[in-house]
C-alpha cells in the first residue's frame, strides 16, 4: 500500500479532517484487493513501528494509533474503548490518533448492539495498552542499561527518576518493537489509583467534526463513478413483483434505468425485502423516478395482518396458560383460595427505531470483490449477507463503517447494504442506495408489539402472596426461522424472568404469537414492555392497597440477596453470573438514592401534577427514576423534571454516561407519548414523521438529573438502561397526577398529549 | 440557468428547477454537511440559511433559491468557530450529531433576531429541529452560552 492510499484511507476512516464535499471514496484501495489478497493489513496502526497488539500502534512521531472496532452512534464508544487504551500506555490524549476499523474477525465481536462495548473490552482494551508500555519500558531500560522495575512512565514518556532521564515514546517505538510482546500474564495494569482518564472521561473524539458538518456518516459517502438508488419494495413482508412498468419512470430527467432485486427467500434474515430499484444521477431523481413507477404486487399471505385483530389475539392467548418460564411456589393454589386478586393487561405496540439518517449504504462490486461503505453496527453482519448475496467469499467483502446518524439497533441488520451490494453487481459500478424516510419506517425491523397479562393475590398488608405474569409478542428469532412464536431466554430474560422481587408464589409464563412484520432490537427491547407491565402492575398494587409507591417497590424488591435462577434459563447478557450476579440490594440502593434525591414524599403536589417511580435491571445496570409530570385540562402532558440514579459499575466516561440517560427519557418520552407503528392488511400505516411523531424539544422533560452510583463492580451497560424504567415511572406519575392508568401505550389513547 | 450564491461563490445551475436545494448542495455541489432525514420539511436536519433566514433545504426547490444567498454550516464560520459551534462543543451537545447541523443553523438563526431568548422562545424556534438521541436539554443550555457570548 503506497503513501497516498495510507493517507486517503486515514482521511476517511477518521472523518472530518477534510472539508466536506472533497471526500471521494473508490478505486485507491483495488489494486490491493485485485492482487487476490485477503483482507488487508491496512490500518495505520498495522502499518505503526511498534505495534503489539491488533488495537494500536505507536510511530517514531510519538503519534499513538489506536483502532476503533465498534461503531460510533452516539453513544461515545469509539472515544471511550480508546480512552482505556490511552490510560493504560500512559499516553497523552492529544497524541492519540483514532481510526476505526473495517469488518475483521480480528477484532472480536464488532456487533455494536446490546450495551456491552465498554463491558465486553475493558479488559482487552486495558491489556492492549498495558502491553505497549511494558514494551516502551523494557526499550528504556535496555537503553539505559537499568532495570526495568527502576523505569515508570509519565504521559507520554518513560522515565528514570534516579538518573533523571527520560525518553519519548516515539524516540523509543523502533526500539521497543524488537522486544517480544509478552504474554497477558506478564503486563501490570496500573492501579486505580493512577488513571488517567479511566473514571474521567473525554468529550467525543469527533467533537469538532460533528459541528462543522465535517463528520462523514453513511449518507455522506461518495466514490467516483457512483450511481444513485432508490427502491420500491413490496408494502407487505414476503410480497413480490408480479408485473411492472417503467415508462414514465425511465421519462425523469436523471433516471438512468430500473432493476428488480429478488424477494427473499423466507426466513428473512438480513436478506434485501426485493422490489424495484430506480437507477439515477442524484438521490433526488431515483426519488423522482420511483414515484412514476407502476408495479403490480402480489402481497403474499401477511396480507392478513391487521394491527387490531393481532392485538386481540395477543390479549386472548395471554389469558390462558402458557409456557411456563419460571416458578416459585404455586400461584395458583393461592389464587384458588379466593381472597382479594387484582388483574390487569398491558400493551405496546410495535416501534420503528426512526434513526435521524435513514438507511444508506454505498457498494462497490468489482472483479469479484465488493467494498462496502455503510453506516453499520455490525460490519461482519455486512460482510456476511454480502458474500452470501453476492455467492462470493467473505474475506472478499470489506465493510468500512462510517459515523452512524443513530443507529438504536436498526443499523446492526444489514439488508440495506445488502441492496447495495447487490444493485452495484448488477450495473457494474458504485451503487449508494439512499432510503427515504418513508422507507426507514415501513421497512423497520419492529420493535415487538407485546401483550401482558398480570396478576396477584395480596394479603391484608398490601404485599402479593402470588404473583402471575404472562407476556405474548412476536420474538425476535422469527427473523431466522419462521417457525419461531415464543419469546427466546435472551429476550425474555430482558426484565421478565428475571423478576426481582421478594415473593412466595410466582409464576412466569410466555405465549406464541407469529410474526407477520420483521421483528428486531430497538434500544432496550424487551426490557421496553416488560418493565412497562411489571413496574407499573406493582404502582397500580400500591395505589390499590393504599401504599405509597416507593415504600411498596422497596417492600416487593425486599432485602438485598442474590437472586437464584435455578431451573431458569437465564443468560445474564451473556456474562457471568459470578461477576454480575443479580444483586437485589443494588436495586434498592439506586431506588433510595433517585427518592432522596428527588426528595420523595417530601414536595408538595398540586392538582394535575404526579410523580411516579420504577426501578428496574437491564443490561447488567441498575436504574431507578422518578418522573414528575403535570396534565392539564387539555390533557396536555408536561414533564418539568426526571431524575434518575444508575450503578452500571465503573463507569470509564461519567459525561458520556449522563448524556446516555438524559437521552434515554427523551426516547422513552416518544414511546410513551406517540410512539405506535400499525398495519393494516399487512401494509404498515405510518409514514414520516407526521404520523410517526417522536419528541421535540417543547415535549421532553424540562430537566433531566443523573447520579452516578460508585461503583467497584464491573462495568455495565448504560446505553440502553435509562428507557425502560423511565418509561414506566412516566406512566405512574400520570396516573398520580390524573387517575388515569395508563395500560396501552401510547397515552394518547387515554386522550392525553 | 438558474443564478445563486453559496456561501459567498456565486454558481448556476443547469438541472431541474425543481430539485430541491437539498440535493443541489449534497450530491452537485458536494456540500454533505446539509443533512437529509425527512424530505418533507418535519424534521429540521437540513436547515441552511437563505438570505439569513432558517430554512428547510429538503423543501426549497431551486427555482425558489434563485437570486438567493445560501449559507451552509461549511460557509457558517471560515473556521468552524461561530459561537452557536463553539457553545455546542462547549457543553458537548451531540451524541450521533447528524442532527446538529440543523440544529446549529436553526440556532444561529434565532440568536441573530432574539439577543437573549427565553426558555419558551427556545423553545418555539427549536420545536421544528428533531434529535433522536434526545440532546434537547444541551441544546438549550448551549444557546444561552452562545447568546451570552454574542452579548
Amino acid at each position: 500500500m503506497s503513501e497516498i492510499e495510507n493517507v486517503s484511507r486515514r482521511r476517511f476512516l477518521t472523518g472530518g479532517v477534510i472539508a466536506a464535499g472533497a471526500l471521494v471514496l473508490g478505486v485507491r484501495y483495488y489494486p490491493k484487493l485485485m492482487a487476490g489478497k485477503k483482507v488487508p493489513d491496512e490500518t495505520n496502526a498495522d502499518h505503526a513501528t511498534l505495534h503489539p497488539s491488533v488495537y494500536l500502534g505507536i510511530d517514531p512521531d510519538g503519534t499513538v494509533w489506536i483502532v476503533a472496532s465498534r461503531s460510533e452512534m452516539g453513544t461515545t464508544s469509539r472515544t471511550t474503548l480508546p480512552l482505556v487504551v490511552a490510560d493504560e500506555l500512559d499516553a497523552d490524549w492529544k497524541r492519540v490518533k483514532i481510526e476505526q476499523a473495517i469488518g475483521d474477525r480480528r477484532y472480536g465481536d464488532q456487533n455494536t448492539d446490546g450495551s456491552h462495548s465498554i463491558r465486553s473490552f475493558y479488559d482487552t482494551m486495558r491489556v492492549a495498552g498495558a502491553t505497549a508500555r511494558f514494551m516502551l519500558i523494557q526499550a528504556a531500560a535496555h537503553q539505559w542499561g537499568v532495570p526495568a522495575a527502576e523505569c515508570e512512565t509519565d504521559l507520554h514518556v518513560v522515565v528514570h527518576r534516579s538518573t533523571n532521564r527520560k525518553a519519548d515514546y516515539g524516540e523509543l517505538a523502533s526500539a521497543a518493537a524488537k522486544f517480544p510482546v509478552p504474554p497477558k500474564e506478564e503486563v501490570k495494569l496500573k492501579p486505580k489509583s493512577a488513571w488517567r482518564y479511566i473514571g474521567k472521561g473525554e468529550v467525543s473524539y469527533d467533537l469538532e467534526a460533528l459541528v462543522t458538518g465535517k463528520a462523514v456518516y453513511g449518507m455522506d459517502a461518495r466514490a467516483d463513478g457512483m450511481v444513485y438508488a432508490s427502491v420500491e419494495r413490496p408494502p407487505v413482508l414476503g410480497g413480490k413483483v408480479k408485473s411492472y412498468d417503467d415508462k414514465e419512470t425511465l421519462k425523469v430527467a436523471g433516471v438512468r434505468q430500473t432493476v428488480p432485486i429478488d424477494p427473499f427467500k423466507p426466513p428473512p434474515a438480513f436478506q434485501p425485502l426485493g422490489g424495484i430499484a430506480v437507477i439515477a444521477d442524484n438521490t433526488w431523481a431515483a426519488f423522482q423516478g420511483r414515484k412514476k413507477l407502476n408495479i403490480a404486487w402480489d402481497n403474499g399471505p401477511n396480507e392478513t395482518y391487521d394491527s387490531d385483530a393481532y392485538k386481540n389475539e395477543l390479549r386472548a392467548t395471554s389469558h390462558n396458560p402458557c409456557k411456563v418460564v419460571r416458578n416459585i411456589g404455586d400461584a395458583d393454589a393461592v389464587f384458588a383460595k379466593g381472597g382479594k386478586t387484582h388483574e390487569a393487561d398491558y400493551y405496546v405496540p410495535l416501534l420503528a427505531h426512526a434513526a435521524m439518517e435513514p438507511l444508506v449504504a454505498l457498494a462497490e462490486f468489482r472483479d469479484g470483490k465488493a467494498t462496502v461503505w455503510a453506516p453499520t453496527q455490525n460490519p461482519q453482519a455486512v460482510q456476511d449477507i454480502v458474500s452470501k448475496e453476492l455467492g462470493i467469499a467473505k474475506e472478499d467483502v470489506i465493510c468500512h463503517v462510517t459515523l452512524l446518524g443513530g443507529g438504536f439497533g436498526r443499523k446492526s441488520k444489514p439488508d440495506y447494504a445488502a441492496e447495495a451490494a447487490v444493485l452495484s453487481k448488477k450495473m457494474g459500478k458504485p451503487v449508494k442506495v439512499v432510503w427515504t424516510r418513508e422507507d426507514d419506517i415501513k421497512f423497520d425491523y419492529y420493535n415487538a408489539v407485546a401483550s401482558m397479562y398480570m396478576k396477584a393475590a395480596v394479603d391484608a398488608t398490601g404485599k402479593p402472596t402470588a404473583w402471575l405474569q404472562r407476556s405474548v409478542f412476536p420474538p425476535i428469532p422469527s427473523i431466522f426461522d419462521v417457525n419461531a412464536v415464543y419469546g427466546d431466554a435472551a429476550h425474555l430474560q430482558q426484565g421478565w424472568t428475571d423478576l426481582p422481587y421478594d415473593l412466595p408464589n410466582l409464576r412466569i409464563e410466555n405465549g406464541p404469537a407469529k410474526a407477520h412484520v420483521r421483528i428486531g432490537w430497538l434500544r432496550s427491547v424487551a426490557n421496553i414492555y416488560h418493565a412497562f407491565g411489571i413496574q407499573c402492575f406493582t404502582d397500580e398494587l400500591a395505589h390499590a392497597t393504599g401504599r405509597d409507591p416507593l415504600d411498596y417497590l422497596l417492600d416487593l424488591i425486599g432485602p438485598p440477596r442474590t437472586i437464584d435462577f435455578k431451573g431458569v434459563e437465564y443468560p445474564n447478557y451473556g456474562a457471568s453470573m459470578d461477576a454480575y450476579p443479580w444483586d437485589t440490594g443494588r436495586l434498592r440502593h439506586v431506588t433510595e438514592v433517585v427518592a432522596e434525591k428527588f426528595g420523595w414524599g417530601k414536595r408538595k403536589h398540586g392538582k394535575g401534577t404526579g410523580v411516579g417511580i420504577a426501578a428496574h435491571r437491564s443490561f447488567l445496570t441498575y436504574v431507578a427514576t422518578v418522573v414528575e409530570v403535570e396534565v392539564n385540562a387539555q390533557g396536555e402532558v408536561r414533564i418539568p423534571r426526571v431524575d434518575t440514579a444508575l450503578d452500571a459499575g465503573l463507569v470509564v466516561n461519567p459525561e458520556a454516561t449522563r448524556a446516555q440517560f438524559e437521552g434515554a427519557a427523551v426516547f422513552g418520552t416518544s414511546v410513551v407519548r406517540t410512539g405506535e407503528i400499525t398495519a393494516t392488511k399487512g401494509v404498515i400505516n405510518q409514514s414520516n414523521f407526521q404520523d410517526y411523531p417522536v419528541a421535540r424539544i417543547n415535549e421532553v422533560p424540562a430537566q433531566t438529573n443523573v447520579y452516578i452510583v460508585d461503583s467497584d463492580a464491573p462495568p455495565a451497560g448504560v446505553g440502553e438502561p435509562g428507557v425502560p424504567p423511565f418509561i414506566a415511572a412516566f406512566c405512574n406519575a400520570i396516573f398520580a397526577a390524573t387517575g388515569k392508568r395508563v395500560r396501552d401505550l401510547p397515552i394518547t389513547k387515554l386522550g392525553l398529549s | 440557468m438558474i443564478q445563486l450564491k453559496v456561501n459567498g461563490v456565486e454558481k448556476s445551475f443547469g438541472g431541474e428547477p425543481e430539485m430541491p436545494l437539498l440535493w443541489y448542495l449534497r450530491d452537485v455541489l458536494g456540500l454533505t454537511g446539509s443533512k437529509f432525514g425527512c424530505g418533507i420539511g418535519l424534521c429540521g436536519a437540513c436547515t441552511v440559511h437563505v438570505n439569513g433566514q432558517a430554512t428547510r433545504s429538503c423543501v426549497t426547490v431551486m427555482r425558489d433559491a434563485a437570486g438567493k444567498e445560501i449559507t451552509t454550516i461549511e460557509g457558517l464560520d471560515k473556521n468552524g468557530l461561530h459561537p452557536v459551534q463553539k457553545a455546542w462543543m462547549q457543553i458537548n451537545v451531540p451524541q450521533c450529531g447528524y442532527c446538529q447541523i440543523g440544529q446549529i443553523m436553526q440556532a444561529a438563526a434565532l440568536l441573530e433576531t432574539k439577543k437573549k431568548p427565553t426558555d419558551q422562545e427556545i423553545d418555539e424556534a427549536m420545536a421544528g429541529n428533531i434529535c433522536r438521541c434526545g440532546t434537547y436539554q444541551r441544546i438549550r443550555l448551549a444557546i444561552k452560552a452562545a447568546a451570552g457570548e454574542m452579548a
